[in-house]
């Protein structure tokens, strides 16, 4: 399957990954109305990481053998068959908080959707490229 | 063309089915529960008792899974015993089935305690789909004003908030000095003792119930210190323990649970076991005993799985974990959280007021525990660190930082975890 791949020698940490994926990520999908105008407030599924000159964008890494997936007691949590990526069903998860125990990368968050739901990189679901990689201006990220 | 049987029908079997699907379509596979269900998750049983989830979103996989998994399902009908030098299993009603491979996965029973008025109505254990219904039902019937937990472990405290949640006054008696004395410390038991007693719980300790009372049903509960709680429920909920009837009378070892190789092949060959019916190495320790959680059932009902199918994978190894969210408090605790002794060295961040606490137990240069409270977020990542056993000493000073994160680890481990495809366990 395709990944996203993190080259952390390129990162700036401009953050402009985590301004668009908040944005992909927002019901209207519009920048100010996504940012002023929401509740709940949409937040974004990539997180970068800043210290001194080093920095880097982190998102699910779509594991080969999620252990969030093993975790999840709901089976919220599921591989989509056709694409690969490790995916959340809102509508399942009851925000046991299981997932964010075994992620070793610590990516997923806790999102307000009705109650609480596991928030993670759903790379950018349909979207070909997601918008993270498209629009970061230095080929700090790869999808490939 | 390969006969796999598999008794029970949770985590561990769903897990089982995946892996060996994945391998070999043809072969047949047989499920067989006494629970008259499809898979279902059994820790929501407390989510729809509180009427957050409704009873059909609680089945942990697509209504379709066994057909599309080409499953044959026996359900309803317990498996009574297990013929090992033939390699069959006789059901309840006599039929016998025979099976090239097969995997025990029979999960826990509740411990019911040796208490006076035991066998009253309204006494349950709540562990069980059918538990639900009953208390349920029960609860309707006579308008249960009050109820008593007895044990304040993950169980009770979860039955303990969901009935509170249904306007029933609650007492949880708990025999240690603090409730979740297991797995907590004691100011992460005492912030969530003090939520529960918030939300109207009566949270009582270093007491049980000796005897409980009532003549058609339950009317009270006896304290061993003499006090009197009048009550219609009672739920006993202090632990479960390995489900090993069926192997009783086999040559299959036991300890307390049934015991494995890393390949979760019991010491009879084609004869696997996986779940909390099982016993693995505890990463922390290195002993094996049963540690019964879900991840865990799944991972071992996995790696049996794609034994049985013959592609060799191993199981390495787990810690002791949970997440629990009480009284809207997320909690995760894992490995050794309270340990005695001067070999180890805690790392703690305390607020009271926002009731977040943080708290790290290392054992020389690696963690072996740790705690979070309300603030639980990047949890995952010193789970990572326990597990891998790496070495912190050179990042110590920032791992309770806000800003702790992948960027805090040595470099080289850092590229090896992030630049990679993702990960293998
Ligand atoms: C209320 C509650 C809350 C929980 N919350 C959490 C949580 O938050 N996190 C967590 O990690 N874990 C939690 N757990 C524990 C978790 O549910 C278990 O670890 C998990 O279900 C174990 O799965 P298993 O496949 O080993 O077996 P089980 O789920 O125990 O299932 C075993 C099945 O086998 C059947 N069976 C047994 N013997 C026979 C026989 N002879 N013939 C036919 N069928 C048989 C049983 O009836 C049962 O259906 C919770 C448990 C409970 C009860």
């Amino acid at each position: 399957m395709k990944r996203i791949y993190i080259k952390e020698d390129m990162c700036i940490g401009c953050r402009l990954c985590e301004v668009y994926c908040l944005v992909q990520h927002s019901k209207s999908k519009k920048i100010i109305k996504a940012y002023k105008g929401e509740y709940p407030k949409p937040i974004p599924r990539i997180l970068v990481e800043e210290k001194g000159y080093l920095s880097f964008a982190l998102q699910c890494r779509h594991c080969e053998d999620p252990p969030c997936v093993e975790a999840c007691i709901t089976g919220a949590m599921y591989r989509d068959p056709d694409t690969g990526a490790v995916l959340c069903n809102d509508i399942k998860c009851v925000g046991c908080w299981m997932c964010i125990m075994v992620c070793p990368f610590g990516v997923i968050m806790r999102r307000k959707e009705g109650g609480e739901v596991a928030s993670k990189c759903d790379l950018c679901y349909g979207e070909g490229t997601p918008v993270c990689v498209a629009n970061c201006p230095n080929e700090a990220l790869e999808f490939r | 063309m390969v006969k796999y049987v598999i008794v029970g029908n949770s985590v561990a079997a769903i897990a089982a089915v995946e892996a060996i699907r994945k391998h070999d379509g043809d072969g047949e596979i047989t499920v067989i529960s006494d629970e008259p269900y499809s898979a279902y998750s059994r820790p929501l049983i407390t989510y729809a008792l509180a009427g957050k989830i409704s009873e059909d979103s609680i089945f942990y996989r697509d209504k379709n899974f066994y057909y599309k998994n080409k499953v044959e399902t026996i359900l309803g009908i317990k498996v009574t015993s297990l013929n090992t030098k033939e390699k069959y299993v006789t059901l309840k009603d006599g039929d016998e089935i025979h099976f090239d491979k097969l995997l025990i996965s029979t999960g826990g029973t509740p411990i019911s305690p040796n208490i006076r008025g035991r066998d009253l109505h309204g006494v349950f254990t709540f562990t069980k789909l059918d538990d639900l219904k009953r208390v349920r039902e029960y609860i309707h019937q006579y308008r249960v004003g009050e109820a008593v937990v007895v044990g304040g472990g993950l169980i009770g405290l979860k039955t303990a908030e969901a009935l509170t949640m249904l306007k029933i006054k609650v007492s949880i008696v708990e025999l240690a000095d603090r409730i979740l004395s297991v797995t907590f410390d004691k100011k992460a038991s005492s912030i969530i003792e003090r939520s529960l007693r918030k939300i109207g719980c009566e949270v009582i300790t270093g007491n049980t119930v000796s005897e409980i009372k009532g003549r058609d049903r339950v009317s009270a509960v006896i304290l061993k210190d003499g006090k009197k709680i009048n009550c219609g429920m009672v739920i006993l909920a202090i632990g479960v323990t390995p489900n090993i009837d069926l192997i009783k009378n086999t040559d299959i070892k036991v300890n307390r649970g049934i015991l494995v190789d890393n390949h979760m092949q019991t010491n009879i060959p084609d004869i696997y076991a996986a779940g909390d019916v099982s016993e693995c190495v505890d990463l922390i320790g290195g002993a094996t005993r049963p540690i019964a959680i879900w991840p865990n059932a799944y991972r071992q009902g996995n790696v049996a799985g794609y034994n049985m199918a013959g592609i060799p994978k191993e199981y390495t190894g787990s810690i002791v974990m949970n997440s629990i969210e009480l009284c809207n408090i997320p909690t995760i605790s894992m490995g050794l959280t309270d340990p005695e002794g001067d070999e180890y060295e805690i790392i703690e961040h305390y607020n009271d007021e926002k009731q977040v606490y943080k708290r790290i137990v290392l054992k020389g240069k690696i963690i072996v525990g740790a705690i979070f409270i309300s603030n639980i977020d990047r949890g995952g990542i010193y789970r990572n660190l326990i597990i891998e056993k790496i070495d912190v000493s050179s990042f110590k000073e920032h791992i309770l930082k806000e800003d702790f994160g992948l960027i805090s680890l040595p470099k080289e481990y850092r590229k090896h975890l992030v630049s990679g495809p993702g990960l293998e366990v």
